[in-house]
């Protein structure tokens, strides 16, 4: 098996993802350019944090009319596995891979900071090795963060367990209080209907070593790694 | 044929702010009346802030030698050694007067600039800090509310023009410091401190070799922006008319630079770059003539070649725009395509737009005119250099009003909860959160969670510690004094997470040098720094210089900032300030041994000390007396022993006595756990007040459990320390009990309270801050 971590010319997560991936799990990781359109060889595909473009005009705007990203909606449709951190998150938003929108924080300023998220539905591909309700302690970075989607949408992504990781108050309670960027339904991140594509806000690469504070984003990213070894399980 | 449109007449030249000798010089030096473009070019290099002609003789006076040093003063920036064959590039610089006129757009190309001199070294951005100083944020006496509400809103914009840059480029800022003090009110400091990392043996510098190698321009276009940035907002005093000179400030693109950083790392890695220099104050010209007079050599460029981003740009224009984001680069003749093939895949501009030439000039070509000829070394090296006069203040003709102190076992909770919510000592998370910092996964210690900012270098077992401090109040009671305890708590602060402190850069800011009184502080605090980075064994490896920071003729307080980079050889030793475990003891760690209790030599010399305060300042209202005394042998001990107690495992926590005193210290080590305070017996000789909220160096308070007692009573005494048992870990109640009464007692949690939320309500105002 073997990820591609996606470099748009404005990432700057890329590395982080990569080194998480390939020195901390120790998995054959690669890095494609933004310009490539081919992803053959690839199992998973990470979109890293970031700023794309600049993102001066909306988050990931630019960056879903990407070379790649038609790659990587091929890609994904064929089932193959995507994940979107942070500014990976806003462009699947925008390429219509996830639905809805990441909008202005809340308190519209930037917010960097460790926060709790809930684990809502362990049966996807990128949260097999975690536990239903489990919280993990990972760091948000971002300015649009504020998940946002119309009144059909959130029931359909209620009805049919599509929120995957929900802001809550350390002790597990989902609280008004323990969300930081103003999110509907304290949704942190979604998946598609398929399960094959994920993105949330939070940086899972920035909790995978005890010297930075938490190993609590490593069950996403061993998550991930233990579906491709069973590649039949990824789409189900 | 030389360029003659515009004739360079007597009013011209004084409108330039050029003195009469220094435009005989020029003359002298070309032989001739200078054209209207060389003018301007010899403008911007012989002003204050790129020629550093009032501070050169005293810099002098620096140590900056040391086997570790790499490159000292006089490029980019500053590299020193740190091992397993990595060197750290690091530099510090101000962009005061830009973030007075535009906050936003001032402070983000501040941050921008710093990190052009990284990364032209061929070093990778790891860290950056902030040493930000405003008026005060809080209702103050000596203030009309008009002023308050500007300072928060220059704290709003510079924060958010900081954050803005730096989360979009991706590095963290990973820590810093935020000072409020009545007089920083027309004129705040954002001062910016950045460090990067490169193999040590694949360095770039700026300097231009190899006659007919082609001069590569790269990067963003050029506009009118930022003309005369640095010679006109850096290198005057302000007045009421300043807000005129917002087109001066330049605006930043961060995505640009990011893109500029990776390439400029990628087109080194060809091998094909010969030397390379950022355009930032005065632009193509200082780039140009620096790389031309270290290299020594000419360099002949066009400029119909610039890219432009406005039509009709003059010689003088394109020769002194401060447009952000753009380099200049020399490449090996024949190998220019690997390098402009790098760029072009970045998507950034990249022309040819002239060679390297022997004869040491600096031509400049325009439409088939040459606007500018002149000896490239007589710009960059020739300049004026000033020996001002020096004269000492004279003292205060009124009585000096000391602090009166309250009547002994006068219960201090309520003067201790003021002193908490005081900006200066309050928690300064609501800026640090708008900051990334954490990005590139190499941040082990967080800003709030250790005295010293801290990244890891991956690949090795090391670690980088940087701390940026400075204080104003002191320095401005006795320049000398405070400029050493400006570089005694930047030592202490690296050493309070475990790394030896290894070189220093330096960011002094002052008011105009053309007064006496000032270039007197100047001075001093050259002598202060000098004194101490001696008795510490650290090296000061380059620094900035802001003079004219004066608002209406007022100067600010003199205030040298230090930037202390320290080395942790073995990362997973690296301390934080947070207590670790209900039942620890607390120690505190004192560098003047046993010799202190009881130890002030005279009452009334410690109230003088103790009227230098924080706590003096924020709960009477007094400035006044002394820094406290500075014994720099006693800092030394303290760090030594710092050092090897990180070294050895022994501690759970460390953390500095600084600002607001033991007390302070005892309770910033709570909140920085979910729910951990102190239990605390003190025995002083000294009053309460000065007991608890003196500020008093070469200390620290330090936990561990009980077991490690024994191991650092023996670490202290083999480096003559004095080391006792202050207290416990506790949960509750911070309790703190002086000669044998309770002088303090509250619930940690509402003290907590007030501490953490005092910064956010003073900008936000109450309602905004709950909702945000």
């Amino acid at each position: 098996m073997k990820c591609g971590v996606v470099v748009f010319p404005g990432s700057n997560c890329d590395d982080d993802a990569f080194y998480a991936l390939g020195e901390v799990l120790r998995q054959p990781v690669e890095f494609v350019w933004h310009q490539s359109e081919d992803l053959s060889g690839f199992d998973a595909i990470v979109l890293p944090g970031g700023f794309s473009y600049g993102d001066y005009l909306r988050t990931g705007a630019i960056a879903r009319f990407s070379p790649v990203m038609r790659a990587v909606e091929r890609f994904a449709r064929s089932g193959g596995l995507v994940l979107g951190i942070c500014n990976g998150f806003q462009i699947l938003c925008e390429a219509g891979l996830l639905p809805g929108a990441l909008i202005r924080n809340r308190g519209l300023r930037f917010i960097c900071r460790h926060v709790h998220i809930r684990v809502e539905n362990a049966a996807t591909p990128f949260t097999s090795c975690a536990t239903p309700g489990q919280v993990l302690r990972v760091p948000i970075a971002h300015a649009d963060g504020n998940y946002f989607c119309d009144d059909a949408t959130l029931a359909d992504l209620q009805r049919h367990d599509q929120i995957v990781f929900r802001y809550c108050a350390p002790d597990a309670r989902i609280e008004p209080a323990a969300n930081p960027n103003g999110s509907l339904d304290a949704i942190a991140g979604v998946c598609n209907r398929e399960r094959n594509v994920l993105g949330l806000m939070p940086h899972p690469e920035r909790a995978a070593e005890s010297i930075l504070g938490s190993t609590d984003g490593l069950v996403l990213l061993r998550s991930l790694v233990a579906s491709l070894a069973r590649p039949a399980a990824a789409v189900s | 044929m030389l360029e003659a449109d515009i004739k360079v007449t007597p009013q011209i030249v004084a409108e330039h702010g050029l003195a009469p000798d220094e435009y005989a010089r020029i003359r002298q030096i070309l032989g001739r009346e200078p054209t209207f473009t060389e003018l301007g070019i010899f403008t911007v290099m012989w002003s204050e802030h790129c020629s550093y002609k009032s501070s050169r003789v005293h810099l002098k006076r620096l140590p900056t030698r040391a086997p570790q040093v790499l490159q000292g003063p006089g490029e980019n920036a500053g590299v020193v050694d740190v091992g397993d064959g990595i060197a750290a590039v690091f530099k510090m610089e101000s962009h005061n007067h830009p973030s007075y006129v535009e906050p936003f757009q001032g402070a983000a190309t501040g941050v921008g600039g710093i990190l052009r001199d990284i990364f032209t070294m061929g070093a990778r951005p790891i860290a950056v800090l902030d040493s930000l100083r405003f008026g005060s944020i809080t209702p103050d006496p000596s203030l009309s509310p008009e002023v308050v509400a500007r300072n928060r809103r220059l704290v709003d914009g510079v924060v958010r023009g900081i954050a803005f840059y730096g989360n979009c480029f991706g590095v963290p800022t990973a820590g810093g410091e935020v000072a409020f003090e009545p007089g920083y009110s027309g004129n705040p400091l954002v001062n910016v401190l950045a460090l990067g990392i490169a193999p040590k043996d694949k360095l770039f510098f700026g300097r231009a070799s190899g006659q007919g190698n082609p001069v590569l321009y790269v990067g963003a276009k050029t506009g009118r922006d930022g003309i005369h940035g640095a010679s006109l907002l850096a290198s005057a005093e302000f007045t009421e008319e300043s807000k005129q000179k917002r087109p001066n400030v330049q605006v930043g693109d961060p995505f640009l630079e990011k893109l500029l950083l990776e390439a400029c790392l990628e087109a080194m890695a060809t091998g094909a770059i010969v030397g390379i220099q950022d355009m930032g104050a005065a632009g193509l010209t200082s780039s140009s003539c620096e790389m031309a007079s270290r290299g020594g050599v000419g360099i002949d460029i066009d400029l119909a070649l610039v890219p432009q981003r406005e039509t009709g740009m003059t010689a003088y224009e394109m020769m002194l725009s401060e447009s952000q984001e753009r380099m200049l680069l020399v490449a090996e003749r024949g190998r220019e395509h690997e390098v402009l093939a790098v760029f072009r895949k970045w998507g950034l501009d990249a022309v040819e737009i002239g060679t390297v030439t022997s004869d040491k000039l600096l031509r400049v070509r325009h439409h088939g005119r040459i606007a500018a000829e002149i000896p490239a070394d007589a710009i960059a090296e020739q300049g004026p250099v000033y020996q001002r006069p020096l004269a000492r203040p004279a003292p205060p003709t009124a009585p000096e009003q000391l602090i009166k102190l309250l009547p002994e076992s006068s219960d201090l909770t309520s003067n201790f909860r003021r002193l908490l919510a005081a900006p200066s000592i309050a928690s300064k998370r609501w800026i640090f959160e708008q900051y990334d910092h954490m990005v590139r996964t190499n941040t082990l210690v967080v800003p709030g969670a250790g005295d010293a900012a801290v990244v890891r270098l991956k690949g090795t077992r090391r670690a980088l510690a940087l701390s940026a401090d400075g204080n104003g109040r002191w320095c401005a009671l006795d320049p000398r004094t405070g400029a050493m305890h400006a570089v005694a708590e930047s030592a202490r602060n690296v050493a309070a997470v475990g790394a030896r402190p290894w070189a220093a850069t330096n960011c002094l800011n002052f008011g105009n040098p053309e007064k006496p009184e000032v270039m007197w502080q100047f001075s001093e605090v050259i002598d202060g720094i000098a004194e101490a980075c001696r008795a510490l064994a650290i090296p000061i490896t380059g620094g900035n210089v802001s003079f004219y920071n004066d608002t209406l003729g007022k100067s600010i307080d003199p205030t040298p900032v230090l930037g202390v980079l320290g080395l942790l050889e073995d990362a997973s030793r690296v301390l934080r300030m947070a207590f670790r475990a209900e039942g620890d003891l607390i120690l505190l760690l004192d560098g003047r041994a046993a010799a202190v209790e009881p130890a002030q030599a005279s009452p009334s010399g410690a109230l003088r000390e103790f009227s230098s305060s924080e706590y003096a300042r924020t709960i009477a209202g007094i400035v006044a007396g002394t820094p406290p005394a500075i014994d720099l042998a006693a800092e030394k001990r303290l760090i030594e022993a710092l050092v090897a107690l990180a070294t050895e495992g022994l501690l759970a926590s460390a953390h500095d006595i600084s600002d607001g005193g033991l007390a302070t210290a005892l309770a910033e080590s709570g909140f920085a756990t979910d729910d951990l305070t102190a239990d605390v017996v003190y025995e002083s000789h000294d009053p309460a007040e000065i007991a608890l909220f003196g500020e008093r160096g070469a200390r620290a308070v330090v936990s561990l459990q009980e077991s490690s007692l024994a191991r650092v009573h023996g670490v202290a005494a083999q480096w003559g320390l004095g080391a006792r048992v202050i207290g416990r870990v506790t949960r509750g109640a911070f309790h703190f009990r002086y000669n044998g009464a309770t002088v303090i007692r509250d619930s940690s949690a509402s003290l907590r309270a007030i501490w953490a939320g005092a910064i956010e309500t003073a900008v936000l105002g109450e309602r905004a801050a709950n909702q945000s």
